[in-house]
């Protein structure tokens, strides 16, 4: 009979632990019942009717967005329904001093931050003007993580500068997956730089969902790999993720370092305009509970059940954004296309030997 | 005048760009007490603080991915690539971000970097060390790429780099760092950024060159002019852009010419060299573009530096069959 030997590590209970200090901030429920009394006091009436009407707004933004994009009047979009409070409310947080680094599906928040809806439909048609708004903040990034590493860099920037500022950014879950997210969180750990990385976890990456990502059981856990504190949220609570985001960037800004925030949302619709199905790899049955979460619905409830608001209200409201909308496009539809000198102006301070003759030979053929 | 290694010459051009602009940074991996893995740092963080010269997190992404974020908000970095190989773990930091800002963002934002990083043969170097690796930075729009071969010139256009408004890849040749001394003004100047140079009058052919290879071409020339051919060599110094007009008049002069290179030969900074002067300037040749450059197999293992690399023999053996075509 072999003896016994006694074990060093329990590793069964490590990992049956790993994700069990993360459980989601909620402040109000999916019917409107408000499940953290304390929170809610921080809101006056006001407050929460704006809140109600940046909800709307985005849903207004995408459903317009939308009809353009059908109609061959946009370019590249990727939808965000189903993610308005997630977006709404952790952008409501900061302020225009604040540095936003998008990622592609983050337009509403660069509108949010000072982009003009006309500029973002540039950028969604590919035209450079749709890069030049008065926000600060970059352009919505393609490059998955790219925005994470350049996130620690602008919030080092803003320490040294001695800034009241924070620098922000977003990814999704997939993104979670990258390098980059790593580096740029450890970066900002090691350095104790001002920055707040939002994860808006809605559960797929294009076609493969969440838990294909990693066998961590929450996102938030990764950032103890940082060595930075992190929280999940419910990411359909517009509430309680502008509660989050905002202590997130107190905390920043004070010099205590980066925050990591896991919004747990869902993606109700494609993943971009460009031709994804999402019937193709998930099921309706799968999809309807989430509907059930709808960030509008549990605002809209609260809301009219307090007297501040009415489905007439709402229909008024959405009936101003889709205008403001349609102006914007039309704006857009006003700019002047690109020439290929002004391109090649733009790629060096002082042009080179070899682009100067570009740009000469380019202004000949663009004056004809 | 001090008579300075080439790495003695840039650290000297590190210093005076820390004294000049108090917005100019310098971070990477060991580049702090330790003064870098080949003392290019030496003393600057005892000279100017923690906050301006300091060590990174070992990782190469993260370090370009701050140096974006750094010059979006007003500084002026000069991050060091330990070796050039590493920068393979950063290509989307440079080619997708940083080359484009001031093209995305319609001159409303420019990033202001300098990358360091080291790179050549000859030094017995492990794996992924010593790669020349021009052959990839060459062909992204928005990013200068240069690198001296002579500490002279070096001191110069590591100042010009860190002055320029849009970002610089700064390759520093590992052989040439503390193997040649050249007297230096010990102030302030500038070496311009796209200008290639004549570094020998000659009339017979014309050798183009850069980096290390310039003092193997030189070697060439020396040798030739024991037979009384005359060799005209002209060192690059900036790979993007090529100064093609510097090339055009010498070969106008000479009607020959090899082009010669340290990295492998597809696709490299001498395929450009000898397209230009094939588009622009054939009728001034009696004999085709001569090309030397590494076989287009992986860099050596280190052993097998001595066949690999192109040295003084290739190129004179090149330059004789380009003389008596």
């Amino acid at each position: 009979m072999a003896n016994e030997s006694k074990s060093a590590v329990d590793f069964a209970a490590i990992k049956a632990d790993l994700g069990s200090n993360f459980k989601p901030v909620q402040i109000l429920d999916n019917d409107g019942n408000v499940v953290d009394k304390d929170l809610m006091a921080n809101f006056s009436d006001e407050e929460l009717v704006d809140f109600m009407k940046k909800l709307v707004w985005e849903r207004a933004l995408h459903e317009q967005t939308m009809n353009f994009s059908r109609q061959g009047r946009l370019g590249f979009y990727a939808p965000t329904y189903g993610e308005e409070a997630s977006e709404m409310g952790t952008v409501s947080a900061f302020n225009e001093n604040d540095f936003l680094l998008p990622a592609y599906r983050d337009l509403p928040q660069l509108i949010q931050h000072g982009a003009t809806v006309t500029e973002g439909y540039l950028w969604s048609r590919g035209h450079v003007l749709g890069n030049q708004f008065k926000a600060r903040a970059l352009m919505p990034q393609i490059i998955i993580g790219a925005q994470m590493v350049e996130t620690a860099g602008v919030a080092l920037g803003l320490k040294k500068n001695g800034e009241d500022a924070v620098a922000f950014s977003y990814t999704g879950d997939g993104g979670t997956s990258q390098g980059d997210t790593y580096e740029g969180m450890n970066f900002a750990g090691a350095f104790q730089a001002p920055a707040v990385f939002i994860i808006q976890n809605n559960g797929f990456a294009i076609s493969v969902p969440r838990n294909r990502q990693t066998a961590a059981t929450t996102l938030a856990q990764k950032a103890v790999a940082a060595g930075i504190p992190s929280v999940q949220v419910d990411g359909m609570d517009i509430l309680a993720c502008y509660q989050v985001a905002k202590e997130a960037r107190a905390f920043a800004v004070a010099g205590n370092g980066p925050v990591m925030i896991e919004t747990i949302t869902y993606r109700f619709g494609a993943h971009s305009s460009a031709g994804d199905d999402p019937s193709r790899y998930r099921t309706k049955e799968e999809e309807k509970p989430w509907f059930e979460h709808d960030p509008l619905i549990r605002m809209r409830k609260y809301l009219t059940d307090k007297g501040l608001w009415s489905q007439e209200e709402e229909d008024k409201y959405v009936d101003e954004c889709k205008t403001s909308f349609k102006d914007a496009i039309k704006e857009a539809d006003a700019v002047e296309p690109e020439k290929v000198s002004d391109m090649l102006k733009r790629t060096f301070e002082v042009p080179t030997p070899d682009i100067a003759k570009q740009i000469a030979e380019f202004e000949e053929k663009e004056s004809k | 005048m001090t008579k300075k290694s080439y790495i003695q010459a840039i650290t000297d051009g590190l210093d005076i760009a820390l004294g000049e602009d108090p917005k100019t940074l310098i971070f990477g991996e060991d580049v702090g007490k330790n003064g870098g893995v080949f003392r290019t740092t030496q003393g600057l963080q005892d000279k100017y603080g923690e906050d301006r010269v300091f060590d990174t997190p070992l990782a190469e992404s993260g370090i370009l991915g701050l140096s974006i974020g750094l010059g979006l908000t007003g500084w002026r970095p000069i991050p060091e690539i330990q070796f050039m190989g590493f920068t393979f773990e950063a290509i989307d930091s440079v080619a997708g971000q940083m080359a484009r800002t001031r093209f995305r963002f319609g001159n409303d934002k420019n990033l202001p970097i300098t990358i360091r990083t080291p790179f050549g043969g000859g030094t017995h170097t492990a794996e992924m060390h010593a790669d020349n690796l021009e052959n990839f930075f060459t062909g992204i729009p928005g990013l200068r790429v240069v690198t001296p071969s002579n500490p002279y010139d070096a001191k110069g256009m590591v100042i010009s780099a860190i002055e320029n408004n849009d970002p610089v890849l700064f390759m520093e040749n590992l052989k040439l760092y503390r193997s040649m001394k050249d007297d230096i003004p010990d102030d302030k100047y500038t070496v311009p950024l796209d200008t290639a140079k004549v570094v020998r009058e000659g009339t017979d052919i014309t050798l183009v060159a850069y980096s290390a290879e310039v003092n193997e071409s030189l070697k060439v020339a020396d040798k030739l002019a024991k037979e009384d051919i005359s060799v005209e060599v002209v060192d690059l110094r900036s790979l993007s852009p090529i100064d093609t007009d510097t090339i055009f008049e010498s070969i106008k002069k000479t009607h020959k010419v090899v082009v010669v290179q340290e990295a492998q030969k597809m696709a490299g900074v001498g395929a450009t060299v000898a397209s230009a002067i094939a588009e622009n300037a054939i009728m001034s040749l009696d004999a085709p573009i001569g090309r030397v450059a590494a076989p287009n197999s992986v860099y050596p293992f280190a052993q097998a530096e001595n066949v690999w690399i192109p040295g003084a023999d290739e190129i004179e053996a090149k330059a004789r069959e380009i003389l008596d075509y």
